[in-house]
């Protein structure tokens, strides 16, 4: 069993690459077809995610430090992307309940 | 080994991400994307990023989903949504395709891409296994933040503290004494 595991290919970086290519891929359809803002913002998270993971694969086959370091940076600012954005939500929703992207082509009030 | 697990926390990471597209209920999606989430967290400690891995567990799946929980809760918009309508017919079909297009295109580039990426140009990574100290990856990721990434940082609070105060202001209720809303 032990010999069996051992003798399985290790998973190089294009593994990793093409894993997040795949997550972007199903964030970018989600953006496309869902129309529920807070899942559009989710969608937009997992693209962000994916890119976090190119960049962790990346760092490790460059050997620099300085990927790793921008993924902290990327995650602060997807956090800060997220408050941003579901305050506006909240502002919007609470004007017109269960608005959907199609009812806010025009930003009135 | 490493297989076994790669294996394992990809099919947690698609699984995750499908569920956020196709799940109707708001809630079921946030849920799918803690799935899609603690997946990437083991892909980061596999690749020896362990604090990442933490970061991305506490901040992502901590405060960010929950985050998207109370919005759903505040808002009162957890009531499953119908996706069989569709306001535009052609969208979803349209969207197949680009989505198609673009995956294959990414997946062409990285395939063909795989020989010709250099291995270590840079200074390195102090990986856990090798050095024998298992606070070399925090370490170094301090050294390179607070050395050469440090106006970034700072750079970074202020974003922050724009961010609290953006979302203070959005989300404040109008004032009744007719003062700007």
């Amino acid at each position: 069993m032990t010999a069996v595991l051992a003798a399985l290919p290790v998973p190089t970086t294009t593994w990793y690459l093409v894993l997040a290519a795949m997550l972007f891929t199903i964030g970018a359809v989600g953006v496309m077809v869902r129309r529920n803002p807070l899942v559009m913002f989710m969608c937009i998270e997992l693209m962000l995610n994916a890119v976090n993971l190119s960049f962790v694969s990346l760092a490790r086959q460059l050997g620099d430090i300085g990927g790793q370091t921008t993924v902290l940076f990327v995650m602060v600012v997807a956090a800060a992307e997220v408050v941003v954005g579901l305050g506006i939500v909240v502002a919007v929703m609470r004007r017109r309940p269960n608005a959907t992207a199609d009812d806010l082509v025009e930003l009135k009030g | 080994m490493d297989l076994v697990v790669f294996c394992c926390a990809a099919a947690m990471v698609l699984v995750g991400a499908v569920g956020v597209i196709v799940r109707n209920h708001p809630v079921h999606a946030a849920l799918s994307l803690v799935l899609t989430l603690f997946g990437v967290a083991v892909l980061f400690i596999m690749q020896e990023a362990e604090f990442l891995a933490a970061v991305q567990v506490i901040v992502y799946s901590g405060a960010i989903v929950v985050l998207f929980l109370f919005v759903i809760m505040l808002l009162g918009v957890d009531k499953a949504e119908n996706l069989q309508i569709e306001p535009i017919p052609v969208q979803r079909p349209l969207a197949i395709v680009v989505g198609g297009g673009l995956l294959a295109m990414l997946v062409t580039a990285v395939v063909q891409a795989r020989d010709s990426v250099p291995t270590g140009v840079g200074a390195g990574i102090d990986l856990a296994t090798q050095t024998g100290d298992s606070d070399s990856n925090i370490k170094q990721i301090a050294t390179d933040l607070f050395g050469d990434r440090v106006f970034a940082f700072e750079l970074l609070s202020v974003l922050l503290i724009v961010a609290v105060l953006g979302t203070v202001v959005l989300s404040r209720k109008p004032d009744k004494a007719g003062g700007p809303q």
